[in-house]
């Protein structure tokens, strides 16, 4: 039996000669030092392949049931999470798989910058890193059209106006974007196309491409504070540890990657089994309303970025500033490909590291709670706090209500509830006077800032009534506020202060 | 050339020639098939243009906004209920010369096209996304949208509202390429036939 296993090997090898190709690859010897307990260090990207196979697996398992028509997408996702036996988990399991990818990525890429392995000679495979990092997003940012509810809907409508913004041919990228005139099956068909066929097609060239040059370039050893990259003299001195001290690639050393990978499946199974799969949200009609676009958590940062900046400086973040941010990446081992590469001795890569991730973290989480978002349904899902009216005049219960009908919640919160677009208005009575009140309601924020100008939508007397309530919002017992302009008391100030009278209406 | 020929010692006299049929056919054969393959990625789509009913003008109370909505005749015959669409109607009343006048306006943000609402209690349209607003004529209230909301072309035939069915419009592609002012509405009164 073994004879005739070894007979047949031999007879597909005489053909095939793998042995000859193949086994050196394997065979071929690494620093002695990424074998061992810094090995740890070398997980991250090992394990992004992991879950990238986990992702083609799934991925073929889904497209078996999902169609991507417009008019059916939306119910063959449904028959998936219900009908289809595991269809749910499966959904899961792509979608928790691909978070778990991004995050295993850009841990490879920090190992691998804070490392300075990205140096002499391995520019090129950092650049195609970087390729296979736009490759995994886009797949995430094409997949979640692939949801095919409201989000995605209204997601591409941001889309299409983000490119609507490109100088010149604006109009002709958003028909490239959507396919067509409207949003609608085009659309769909263009985003699977992408997450199917063409992106899939880049990842896997560039992953052949990045996995040719770690062998050909071998693999780093740790950092050495002794031992800083010197291009002259970097080749030689590497092949002689390695020939020296080397252990073989395929053997020990993977011990620790396979680990890993098998921890990381281990935790996007138990999430995908434990959360489900996520959406969709509801059917793609958009004349639902209650539309809130939010874009994936790794987009969230750009999205809180974007949301966070002057209105005259959007063209540039949403146009410009991720091409910037696109070429420093590129950028990065051609500004130094020499010298040091322990992280001790790079205090501003570790430092650039550490900031990076705090502005990444802060504005992701603002993007996911996103303040600057109106509460659309606070004007009459959320009651004024009973403390605020307590033994209120009927002029300042009117105004309570006219606070309410006028949509002032939505941006305005009280004791926290409501929107967060403008400031909490529960002591604001402490803050403004009367005549500020109304100058501020009538004529919105100056220069045409975020709030609208109110003078023409109320009548006089609903003013009074807002006013009224609004002033009395106040800390227990606190004073009113006054106007330093206008007191005529104690302060010689309010002499000298012609325009006293400009505050008022 | 030496007394004794190699076999195939004519070979380099047919050989230049072979490069060169080589050449030429395979510029056509690449030509032959690329350029009507380019052709389907880039070349844009004829533009449809329709009109779609919105309802009868009259019936239409004047000064008040209403959401009407309808089925985009600009869809795919598989968009199923993505193609459902939106515009805000408002009877502006009658006009100097007695027709009646109204406003259409497009649902989509100017900012980044999100859905916009009207509150009839304040008169104004809020955005969800950034909170953008609008007054009721369309013109920006305050908020990062650039301009005001898009205006629709629209038209009364046989008493019926109609409006020329409305891509997803952008800053440098509007609804109405006539609406240079972006606050005035001006309806277009030629007889166009729905598509």
């Amino acid at each position: 039996m073994k004879r005739a296993l070894a007979t047949i090997g031999q007879w597909l090898d005489r053909r095939l000669a793998f042995r000859e190709a193949i086994l050196p690859m394997l065979r071929h010897p690494i620093p002695r030092g990424s074998a061992g307990p810094l090995g740890w260090w070398y997980v991250f990207g090992s394990a992004s392949l992991t879950l990238l196979l986990l992702q083609i697996v799934t991925g073929i398992g889904l497209a078996l049931v999902y169609v991507p028509a417009a008019d059916k997408a939306y119910e063959s996702l449904l028959y998936l999470d219900y009908e289809q036996p595991l269809g749910w988990f499966l959904r899961a399991l792509h979608y928790y798989a691909g978070s778990g990818m991004v995050v295993l990525v850009l841990a490879h890429m920090t190992q691998v910058f804070l490392h300075g392995a990205y140096k002499y000679p391995r520019e090129l495979t950092w650049v195609v890193g970087v390729a296979l990092l736009l490759c995994t997003l886009g797949m995430f940012f094409t997949g979640q059209v692939l949801r095919w509810d409201p989000d995605a809907y209204w997601g591409l409508a941001v889309a299409g106006s983000m490119a609507g913004r490109v100088p010149q041919i604006g109009p002709r990228v958003v028909q490239l974007l959507l396919g067509g005139a409207v949003i609608g099956g085009d659309s769909l068909s263009r985003f699977f196309t992408l997450h199917v066929f063409v992106i899939p097609g880049a990842l896997l060239l560039s992953l052949g491409l990045h996995l040719w040059l770690v062998l050909k370039c071998g693999i780093s050893a740790p950092p050495d504070p002794a031992q800083p990259v010197d291009p002259r003299t970097y080749d030689a001195a590497y092949h002689a540890e390695v020939e020296r001290d080397g252990v073989p690639f395929f053997g020990d050393a993977l011990l620790k990657d396979m680990l890993f990978s098998a921890l990381a499946v281990i935790v996007v199974v138990g999430l995908a089994a434990v959360l489900g799969p996520k959406g969709p949200s509801g059917p793609p009609d958009p004349t639902l309303g209650g539309a809130n676009p939010r874009p994936e958590w790794p987009f969230l940062w750009l999205f809180a970025l974007l949301s966070l900046s002057p209105p005259a400086s959007e063209t540039f973040i949403i146009l410009v500033f991720p091409v910037i941010l696109i070429a420093i990446l590129l950028l990065v081992p051609f500004i130094s490909n020499r010298g040091q590469r322990a992280p001790s001795r790079r205090p501003a890569a570790v430092l650039a590291v550490i900031v990076i991730y705090a502005v990444l973290a802060t504005l992701t989480y603002e993007g996911a709670t996103a303040p600057w978002s109106p509460d659309m349904t606070a004007w009459s899902g959320a009651a004024v706090p009973v403390s605020m009216v307590e033994g209120a005049s009927p002029l300042r219960l009117q105004g309570a209500v006219m606070f309410q009908n006028k949509n002032c919640r939505n941006c305005h919160a009280l004791d926290g509830v409501g929107g967060r677009r403008g400031p909490d208005l529960s002591e604001v009575g402490a803050r403004m006077t009367s005549d500020q009140l109304i100058d501020q309601i009538s004529n919105g924020t100056p220069g045409g800032g975020n709030m609208p100008a109110y003078g023409k939508q109320m009548r006089p007397a609903e003013m009074t009534a807002i006013v009224e309530f609004l002033s009395a919002l106040r800390p227990d017992g606190g004073p009113a506020a006054t106007d330093p302009s206008t007191r005529d008391t104690a302060q010689p100030l309010a002499d000298a202060s012609g325009s006293s009278g400009a505050a008022t209406q | 050339m030496s007394e004794v020929e190699r076999p195939g010692a004519a070979e380099p006299e047919r050989r230049p020639f072979l490069r060169w049929l080589t050449i030429v056919f395979g510029g056509l054969a690449g030509a032959l098939a690329g350029i009507p393959i380019v052709g389907y990625f880039v070349l844009p789509k004829p533009k449809k243009i329709a009109w779609v009913p919105l309802g009868r003008a009259n019936e239409f109370a004047e000064g008040e906004t209403r959401l009407v909505t309808f089925d985009n005749p600009l869809r795919q015959p598989w968009d199923g209920m993505i193609a459902h669409a939106g515009v805000y109607v408002r009877n502006e009343g009658v006009d100097g010369d007695g027709q009646l006048r109204f406003l259409v306006l497009a649902v989509n943000c100017a900012h980044l096209g999100c859905p916009v609402s009207w509150f009839p209690q304040s008169g104004l349209f809020m955005c969800p996304c950034h909170g953008g607003v609008y007054y009721a004529d369309g013109a920006r209230a305050s908020g990062p949208p650039p301009r005001g909301l898009f205006h629709c072309v629209w038209r009364i035939e046989n008493d019926e509202l109609q409006i020329e069915a409305p891509h997803y419009p952008t800053l440098q592609d509007t609804l109405d390429p006539h609406d240079e002012s972006r606050t005035a509405c001006s309806p277009r009164h030629e007889p166009r036939g729905l598509a």
